[in-house]
């Protein structure tokens, strides 16, 4: 069973270890702009929404990339850039609908979440189970997929 | 079956390993007409700076990816198609037979009308050999004059300034980037241009282009001359279907195809820049040359061609522009539509700006200086029409907000 990285805002404090586990685990420094999971404050609702790549199915990152620097990994399913190969044209990152995939502007390379391998580093981080890295069929993935598959004529409702 | 794909262009590649996946035992045949292997040009301005050779521009790295899937590829210019024999003729006595043809020829550079443009140190950059040429000339000092500055004028600049030279750059209205950025974006890029050392010259047109003692002399018109070791003509793109001329295949500014991008010819597919389908924001026919509607049109129209049903969805214009180090980028209706709203924060020092479309309450355009970080949550806003609700309001008043109104709204996780 594939499993996927579970983000239940409902749970999630902002305490931000996840961005700074990330940042550590990716970049060796405790820099949570280089995070690839973002952590998103909505002040009026007192609310923190943690954010980061579904490896959705269709992989608009990966069909996007001119170069073939955005490969599949077949063991945990998670869409991988290939750091020397990718040249920075950043076309991945307006083709990606969820704007998960990022322009780090000091490797002059795109960096998204490649699941650390299959231990994420934010769900260990994660003090309140916010971030939980569980079988795929359980995260409730499926709505935000269908929503990727479906861009053009559905309205989400608000 | 014979699938027969006219360029080897991000399209033509896409267009062929889907057919492979669908249809395990058909004949492929990938025609590429530059001699190369199948390149993107996305990754010429990187081959500029020296930051990568020449294979980091092949769009597949393993040596023997199109064998391995059965893809034949063919060098060669396709120089007319004939739908009643179904062959594409190769100019060289060859006549390639097919069962269904996808037309995935791109697009080609315009040609300025003036005097001079045969001389040689006059070049475009489009091609991975005018790349080569464009190396092998420019040293420190190296005078080049640029005619142009959209797309592709700005994303080369930062490959000619590192290697030393002299750049000038011609821009025939007042603005640069005009088909994809606003008054205020564009004078943002132009001010950083100047800034980086690049002398631009706005409201400029060269009359004709003359060789002097082995210099280039570009003339400006009033008696104005500009001296040059190399013309650089970068004047914008036309969809490359001279070929298709007298063939039937009905083209208007580019292909006409439909929703499963076949021509009017059954049979007879198209995709890429060359194609002319309909955009989702507008409803009408356009030309869209970016590269994630070049490799989904190439993966429908093979579905369709391996007898699998499949539609296109229609797309929409955007597109990230890096100048000099500045990221930019540009989505959808970002001029704004009739009774639109729009909202924008600046922030010129520190080159920073996001300009919001609305209608009603939907996203429908955008315009971003050095905001690169979640951009793609503007396509996702924009073509899935998501309704933004409260969060309009709130992003009329705070644009920065747009993550969380995109959250909200899309996902409704707030």
């Amino acid at each position: 069973m594939q499993k996927s990285l579970h983000l239940d805002p409902n749970k999630c404090t902002g305490c931000l270890q996840c961005e700074m586990a990330c940042a550590w685990e990716n970049h060796r420094s405790f820099t949570i702009a280089k995070s690839r999971i973002k952590v998103f404050t909505f002040h009026k609702e007192g609310r923190f929404v943690p954010y980061t790549c579904t490896q959705c199915d269709e992989a608009w990152c990966m069909t996007a990339c001119p170069v073939d620097a955005i490969r599949l990994d077949p063991v945990t399913g998670a869409k991988i850039v290939l750091e020397p190969t990718c040249v920075g044209c950043k076309v991945c990152t307006i083709a990606c609908p969820f704007g998960t995939i990022n322009y780090v502007a000091s490797s002059g390379k795109v960096q998204k979440c490649d699941l650390c391998g299959g231990e994420p580093a934010c769900a260990k981080a994660c003090p309140t189970g916010a971030i939980t890295y569980v079988d795929a069929d359980w995260t409730g993935l499926g709505k935000m997929r269908q929503w990727a598959g479906k861009t053009d004529t559905n309205p989400a409702t608000v | 079956m014979r699938h027969l794909i006219i360029g080897s262009g991000p399209a033509g590649v896409v267009a062929a390993e889907t057919l492979r996946k669908a249809d395990p035992a058909a004949e492929i045949t990938l025609l590429c007409g530059e001699g190369e292997p199948p390149y993107a040009r996305m990754a010429i301005p990187y081959l500029l700076k020296g930051e990568i050779a020449e294979g980091g521009t092949h769009i597949r790295k393993d040596a023997d990816h199109y064998d391995r899937l059965r893809i034949q590829l063919v060098q060669a210019r396709a120089r007319g198609v004939d739908v009643a024999r179904r062959t594409v003729d190769l100019g060289d006595g060859r006549d390639l037979p097919f069962d269904r043809l996808l037309i995935a020829t791109g697009s080609r550079p315009s040609l300025e009308k003036i005097p001079g443009m045969d001389l040689p140190g006059v070049h475009s950059c489009w091609t991975l050999e005018d790349a080569r040429t464009i190396l092998a000339k420019a040293r420190p000092g190296t005078r080049i004059v640029q005619m142009g500055a959209g797309f592709v004028g700005c994303i080369i600049m930062e490959g000619l300034l590192s290697r030393g030279v002299d750049l000038t750059i011609l821009v025939r209205s007042g603005y640069m980037v005009r088909r994809m950025m606003n008054p205020t974006a564009s004078g943002m890029i132009r001010t950083w241009c100047e800034a980086k050392g690049v002398k631009i010259l706005t409201h400029t047109q060269p009359q004709g282009i003359t060789l002097k003692e082995g210099v280039l002399q570009v003339a400006l018109g009033e008696g104005r001359v500009l001296p040059a070791d190399i013309y650089l003509s970068v004047v914008g793109v036309d969809p490359n279907l001279g070929f298709l001329e007298g063939s039937g295949i009905e083209v208007d500014r580019g292909i006409l195809v439909d929703p499963t991008m076949q021509t009017n010819v059954a049979g007879i597919y198209a995709a890429g820049d060359v194609a002319e389908a309909t955009d989702c924001l507008t409803g009408r026919r356009q030309l869209n040359a970016i590269q994630p509607n070049a490799v989904e049109q190439g993966r429908i129209a093979a579905l369709n061609m391996a007898g699998k049903t499949a539609e296109f969805r229609g797309s929409f214009v955007f597109n990230v522009l890096t100048t000099l180090g500045l990221v930019s980028s540009s989505f959808g209706e970002w001029q704004g539509v009739p009774d639109g709203e729009s909202t924008e924060v600046l922030d010129e020092a520190h080159y920073r700006y996001l300009n919001l479309q609305f209608d009603g309450d939907r996203l429908v355009g955008a315009n971003c200086v050095g905001f690169a970080d979640h951009v793609g949550a503007f396509r996702g806003l924009i073509e899935g029409r998501v309704r933004l609700g409260k969060w309009k309001q709130r992003l009329l008043q705070d644009p920065t907000q747009i993550m969380q109104a995109y959250l909200a709204a899309a996902h409704s996780v707030a």
